[in-house]
């Protein structure tokens, strides 16, 4: 079984859960035996993983007869025809900005080494990224026509047009990967162009995965997709390495309350301020921290100056995958308040930190975790004293990790693995 | 006799490092960034605090000493002088020994500490006044404030401190229809006297002149002297205030900024009623002609010429309502260190840097701006101050300690 791959982000370059939650699934798919071709923008700066043949779009070189035959083509017209203007859903400037010096020095180090290459992409989420989408497809449409593989994966809208491309050229069948819909990320005021794109690749899919059934139940609800077409398949968290807090030493006695992710409206940063307010009025030996950037910075950063908070209430900007860890390690408690969220990777990965967490009801990763506290996003009071009781309560800390802790070993990547390997199977089978 | 008074501010921040994150909290007790601190002071020394210094010794030379300029020095700004460039200081010095230079008396940490602490803006005042007593011979009798953030209760703080002279911005809604061409009083003052800016002529040098859309350019030393002559019979002083580096810095030498200079006392010379003055001279000829009232407060910056630049915003209200609700803890310490980094807080800069107000000022604003957006200063800030409290914390618990063990 040969599963042609397209992803976008791959670790360190992640802005969110996809990257992390597509680096799981190839592990877990790898370690049952599935042989992967993972597309991405760029190899520029990512983690070299021997076991996966990884095909950066970058360095794809076409040939002048195949550029313009591709011109012609199906992939070029319906994009054309898909992409009216180039919009940016993700894109902040902020973040952007942020992410961007943090990261230069990696992208710039290899420059010059691929001057061959026919498409320049970024693979960040920056202005171009409708353009880049765009390319994306074009690749999409000539890896497709290799025919050398039995199926295809994609992964969300990013890469819905080099997936169906693919799709239309060989002949093979489609799996489109949800981790998190248009509606997710911009809650009712969508980029209609990309709610366009993800439900031309819903019904051009032969089989859809979704992350949680929070997330199935958008697909139904805002694409008015058949249910039985849609598989759930939750995430998982690595956890072959034992984390370690030991030598790691927090920078203040505080108890740290954290928020960690893109400060963006689906993902309820302004409640976790709200609900901070609150704490800080009854504790003082509490610190918050928001750690993350997003376009929500600017109104958030003036919200708690208004409140006069700022001397309990911290932000850190962007973190590298080295500081989130370290960022976790230093905290006493997690709070994910989102508005919306497909799924939730971070709740997972703060646990292995022994950190205890509150969950909104509005995740995916809640249907997992079943013994996590659990609150509306909107009920500050609520999520205020609840932090409250963790942070009072050390034995009721203890016991949510413990329980948290038991459900979490059988939620392993091998499994989500096995899940998708079944699947590719009964799809080939049925389409044969 | 019709008197020109300039006046020119010299200051430099200590900036503080940009990438102070919340992990250096309770960590890491060094706040400045001291490479682009020195790099910036170099590269402006370079570019015109050494040129100018030399160019105006030279003015009074040859022009026998008719040739006068007044300056006012940030305590902060000749701090880091003496740390990364002396010889601008010994210049300095040098002009305050021609006699035909004026230093002025400021707060020594370029602060808005009269807003918030009259105690604190004391305090710096005559740490100020030290300096210029011991650096150039001084004893200041003019004073100006940060920005030349005025109002009437300033007077009369100031007067009551025995000073003869203050400066502030001649804004159009404080003088109404009259001229800042003439000396005044202060609102209920009785002894001190009022400089204010003449900013539409400051500012034609200080902004304008090489601005290639303007219908004046180019401004010639011919051309300025003879807007100064059209004040003869309708004036009596003429307050040009500006920023020390327009010269160089702002306006680059190539502009020709130093070349009208140059030029500029002997145009102003061929008017025989025409001479120079230093602020603190101007009431030995002239008396008072009004009292000019301003109880609000007003400032020489941006277009509205008040505090929006430094204060208004949440970012900037609880930031600096933070550091000076730290002053008595700081000052209860007794630590010199501690009291000498508190105070480089106060710095107006820091404040300004936080403006969110993007508008015509907006490119000043970014000028002299380190940081991308307000924003990123604001959490420096406060990281900053964040850390200087715990280790104010953490000395008030050892002390405890000691106390009890000692008992």
């Amino acid at each position: 079984m040969k599963v042609l791959m397209f992803g976008w982000e791959f670790p360190p370059f992640i802005s969110g859960g996809l990257g992390m939650a597509c680096y799981g699934i190839t592990r877990g798919l790898i370690n049952n035996d599935v042989d992967i071709r993972l597309v991405l923008p760029t190899k520029r700066g990512i983690y070299s993983e021997s076991q996966i043949e990884i095909v950066a779009a970058d360095e794809v070189e076409l040939s002048e007869h195949y550029r313009s035959l591709l011109e012609s083509t199906y992939s070029f017209k319906t994009g054309k025809e898909l992409l009216e203007h180039t919009i940016s859903p993700y894109y902040t400037q902020s973040s952007a900005v942020e992410f961007f010096n943090k990261y230069q020095h990696l992208m710039t180090q290899q420059e010059g080494a691929h001057g061959n290459s026919v498409m320049a992409f970024s693979g960040n989420y920056g202005k171009d990224l409708m353009n880049e989408v765009f390319r994306y497809s074009v690749i999409g449409e000539y890896l497709g026509s290799l025919k050398d593989f039995d199926i295809i994966h994609a992964h969300d809208w990013v890469s819905i047009l080099a997936g169906v491309a693919a799709k239309r050229i060989s002949g093979k069948p489609l799996i489109l990967h949800i981790h998190a819909t248009e509606y997710d990320r911009s809650g009712e005021n969508i980029n209609q162009n990309v709610s366009n794109i993800e439900k031309f690749g819903m019904e051009h899919a032969d089989k859809i995965v979704a992350v949680s059934y929070y997330t199935k139940n958008t697909i139904v609800s805002h694409y008015g997709i058949d249910p039985h077409k849609i598989v759930v398949v939750h995430n998982a968290v690595e956890k072959q390495k034992q984390i370690e807090r030991f030598g790691i030493k927090k920078n203040l006695l505080d108890k740290y309350v954290l928020f960690l992710g893109r400060v963006t409206m689906q993902k309820g940063p302004d409640y976790f301020i709200e609900a901070a307010n609150l704490v800080l009025k009854k504790l003082k030996n509490v610190r918050f921290i928001m750690a993350g950037s997003g376009d929500m910075m600017p109104k958030l950063i003036s919200r708690a100056a208004s409140l006069k908070i700022t001397d309990k209430f911290h932000f850190t900007g962007f973190l590298n995958r080295v500081e989130v860890e370290k960022m976790y390690a230093m905290s006493d408690l997690y709070v994910m308040p989102s508005v919306s969220e497909p799924f939730g990777i971070t709740a997972f990965e703060a646990l292995l930190y022994d950190v205890p967490i509150i969950l909104s009801k509005q995740s995916g990763v809640s249907e997992v975790l079943k013994d996590a506290i659990k609150v509306d996003f909107w009920d500050v009071e609520k999520l205020a004293s609840v932090i409250i009781n963790f942070l009072q309560d050390q034995k009721l800390a203890k016991e949510i990790v413990d329980k948290c802790k038991n459900e979490l070993k059988n939620i392993h990547w091998n499994n989500a693995g096995n899940k998708l390997k079944n699947l590719y199977h009964a799809i080939s089978f049925s389409h044969n | 006799m019709i008197s020109i008074c300039f006046y020119f501010q010299v200051h430099q921040p200590f900036r503080l490092k940009r990438d102070y994150s919340f992990f250096d909290i309770g960590v890491n007790h060094f706040y400045e960034d001291e490479d682009s601190n020195r790099a910036i002071l170099n590269k402006v020394s370079e570019k015109c605090y050494i040129p100018m210094n030399r160019l105006l010794l030279e003015l009074i030379n040859k022009y026998n000493d008719r040739f006068k300029v007044a300056f006012s020095l940030s305590g902060i700004a000749i701090d880091q002088f003496q740390k990364y460039n002396p010889e601008v200081l010994t210049l300095f010095k040098e002009l305050a020994d021609t006699g035909c230079v004026e230093f002025i008396n400021e707060t020594y940490y370029h602060s808005l500490a009269f807003l918030f602490s009259k105690s604190n803006f004391k305090r710096q005042i005559l740490k100020h006044k030290q300096l210029m007593k011991e650096l150039f011979k001084q004893n200041p009798k003019t004073f100006r404030n940060t920005e030349l953030i005025y109002n009437n209760e300033l007077a009369h703080f100031i007067e009551a401190m025995g000073y003869t002279t203050i400066l502030a911005e001649g804004a159009d809604h404080i003088l109404g229809w009259r001229s800042p061409n003439f000396l005044y009083q202060p609102s209920g003052c009785y002894k001190l006297n009022l400089l204010l800016k003449n900013y539409k002529l400051s500012d034609d040098i200080a902004f304008r002149f090489s601005n290639r859309g303007w219908e004046e350019f180019p401004l010639t030393a011919e051309k300025y002297a003879s807007w100064l002559y059209s004040v003869a019979g309708n004036g009596e002083i003429i307050n040009l205030f500006m920023d020390y580096e327009t010269f160089g810095e702002h306006q680059w030498q190539d502009t020709g900024i130093f070349d009208f200079f140059k030029q500029l006392p002997e145009e102003i010379f061929k008017h025989p009623d025409f001479q120079f003055i230093n602020p603190g001279q101007a009431h030995e000829y002239y008396t008072p002609v009004a009292q000019i009232d301003v109880p609000y407060f007003v400032s020489w910056a941006d277009i509205e010429r008040d505090l929006t630049a430094w204060l208004g915003n949440p970012l900037q209200n609880s930031s600096i309502e933070a550091v000076y609700a730290l002053e008595k803890k700081v000052m209860n310490t007794g630590d010199q260190d501690l009291i000498d980094v508190w105070h480089k807080l106060l710095t107006s800069d820091h404040f300004y840097y936080m403006c969110t107000k993007w508008f015509s000022d907006g490119d000043v604003h970014k000028y002299f701006n380190p940081y991308e957006t307000p924003y990123d200063a604001y959490i420096v800030y406060m990281n900053v101050l964040n850390d200087l409290h715990e280790t104010i914390l953490q000395r008030q618990k050892a002390k405890k300690k000691q106390s009890r063990k000692k008992a």
